[in-house]
């Protein structure tokens, strides 16, 4: 009995980076650039698409064709931020909202258009159902590698947003963008490089949703929501609090799934609104 | 206190700026020389600031004339570009970044200025109170240290021409005069200086020239000696 529930915690603990991956773009462009971007789950679905397209056109593992999307991914953010959602951002919280929710729907039914409504899964090969025995826990290697992949993430923005000179400029824009405007630090540029950063993320997430789960072109606004409970449950903009908003809820969801089936999203929101109703600012606010 | 005669560094001619409906300023002509003090005084709304925000391209509105700043118009530039060519400015209420530390805030002056002049050792030796605060956020700061930030971010941008909004703006006078002894020395390198204060004994016992402005057009100009107190009153508020 103990031994199934520590099992069901390592498991939701490991599902949860998943969700601390898609988590992070939203998180930034939330905490950073102040608009929430409903079309997050689409372009991390997008984004899956192309990877396995990529995957099966250059007959490599998708592990592989990864990091040659990252900086695709990093200039599709940067020009979409630099060309489209500058235009909007700052005036009205209503704007944004309205471009990014365009998208959304224009992503879902570009993908249903090219691609078919058909639902696709990525593969890695051999890894795909690699374990490992530890204790008495059986754990996938690609759960585990997604938990750490979620860690050093987390970790490395952290230390980019509050220890480099690019976090520094970043965090200035986002305290005052007029005064960062007035000394001649570029908001236009800093917001362009912050939205390229999420790009990245974005691809991450999208090699790792599509390893672990199925997706078909109307999947992106599940994710969202996923994203949106992880950020919101670990605090705006705080990143290591959506590292610990994404392993709660996939444990809620881990333990609710063991309930009974039909429980596990359920156990997800029941958790999240739970916290969010004790603790409205989050488990570790940054702002 | 004389003039140096040196080539113009910046030179304004015709400057208009348009806020919609309402005209900021109007046909405004100054030069500042290389290593000078110029001082622009003028009641509120009299369009100092426009004057300075027109300079560095954030007056945000219709701006007409010609902005020379070394041998080329500046006034369709971007700010980041009008900042590397040196031109700082220390904005109106300071404007640092407040949960940022001290060296953060400095820093971002280096990177956006010329990347050579003072650096930021020089800064410490200018304002040795900061080095000792320079990991603090620069929001926790006195007034006057704050300034001191202001200032010290503009010239690690390594300006030849410095523009200061209203510094003394809230402090404290023995503050001020400190600030104003710096000022001085910072200018005695060959840095020109433009500054706006509504604080006119002060800043015209700094400046080597001045120019008054009263509702968006200048209604005096020259050197500090040549007009009695009376005269400039009469010219600042248009009476």
């Amino acid at each position: 009995m103990v031994a199934t529930y520590l099992n069901l915690v390592v498991q939701g603990a490991l599902l949860g980076g998943l969700y601390a991956i898609f988590a992070l773009g939203l998180s930034l462009s939330v905490g950073v650039m102040r608009f929430v971007n409903i079309a997050h789950g689409d372009f991390i679905v997008l984004t899956s698409f192309l990877l396995l397209t990529l995957s099966a056109a250059l007959k490599l593992n998708v592990l592989l064709v990864l990091p040659l999307v990252i900086p695709l991914a990093f200039a599709a953010g940067y020009l979409l931020q630099r060309l489209l959602l500058q235009r909007v951002i700052g005036q009205n919280a209503l704007l944004p909202l309205l471009v990014t929710f365009g998208l959304s729907i224009i992503i879902q039914n570009g993908l249903l258009q090219g691609v078919g409504a058909d639902t696709r899964t990525l593969s890695a090969g051999a890894l795909d159902v690699a374990s490992l025995q530890i204790g008495g826990l059986n754990i996938g290697v690609l759960p585990l590698l997604t938990f750490i992949v979620a860690v050093v993430l987390v970790f490395g923005l952290d230390w980019l947003l509050y220890r480099s000179r690019l976090g520094a400029h970043i965090r200035a824009v986002t305290l005052d963008v007029g005064a960062a405007d007035l000394i001649g630090l570029s908001s236009v540029r800093v917001y362009a490089i912050a939205m390229g950063i999420v790009g990245i993320t974005v691809a991450i997430a999208a090699c790792f949703m599509g390893l672990r789960m199925n997706f078909d072109p109307t999947s992106g606004p599940s994710r969202l929501l996923i994203a949106f409970e992880v950020v919101v449950l670990g605090g705006l903009g705080s990143l290591r609090g959506s590292l610990l908003g994404g392993i709660l809820l996939g444990i809620a969801q881990t333990i609710g799934g063991q309930i009974d089936g039909a429980w596990q999203t359920l156990a997800g929101h029941l958790v999240f609104l739970t916290i969010f109703l004790l603790r409205p600012q989050g488990l570790l606010p940054r702002y | 206190m004389t003039s140096p005669a040196a080539a113009p560094l910046l030179t304004i001619q015709g400057l208009s700026v348009h806020y919609e409906k309402f005209r900021a300023l109007d046909g405004i002509d100054i030069t500042v020389g290389a290593g000078e003090i110029v001082s622009i005084i003028g009641a509120n709304g009299a369009g100092k600031s426009s004057l300075l925000k027109a300079i560095v391209a954030q007056a945000g509105s219709r701006v007409d004339g010609r902005i020379i700043f070394g041998d080329a118009d500046i006034r369709t530039r971007a700010t980041p570009a009008i900042v590397a060519a040196g031109i700082a400015l220390v904005p109106e209420g300071r404007r640092l970044f407040a949960t940022l530390t001290v060296e953060e805030n400095l820093m971002i002056g280096w990177h956006t200025g010329r990347r050579g002049g003072l650096g930021l050792a020089g800064v410490f030796d200018l304002f040795p109170v900061l080095r000792d605060k320079r990991q603090q956020p620069a929001g926790l700061l006195s007034g006057g240290q704050q300034q001191m930030v202001a200032l010290g971010r503009a010239l690690l941008a390594d300006p030849r021409l410095l523009l200061c909004d209203e510094i003394s703006l809230g402090l404290a006078p023995t503050v001020v005069n400190d600030l104003y002894e710096l000022l001085l020395s910072i200018n005695r390198q060959g840095i020109g200086i433009l500054l706006v204060e509504q604080d006119i004994r002060r800043s015209l016992a700094v400046a080597h020239r001045f120019y008054c402005l009263l509702e968006g057009r200048i209604s005096l100009g020259g050197r500090p000696d040549d007009f009695d107190r009376d005269t400039i009153t009469r010219h600042y508020f248009g009476s």
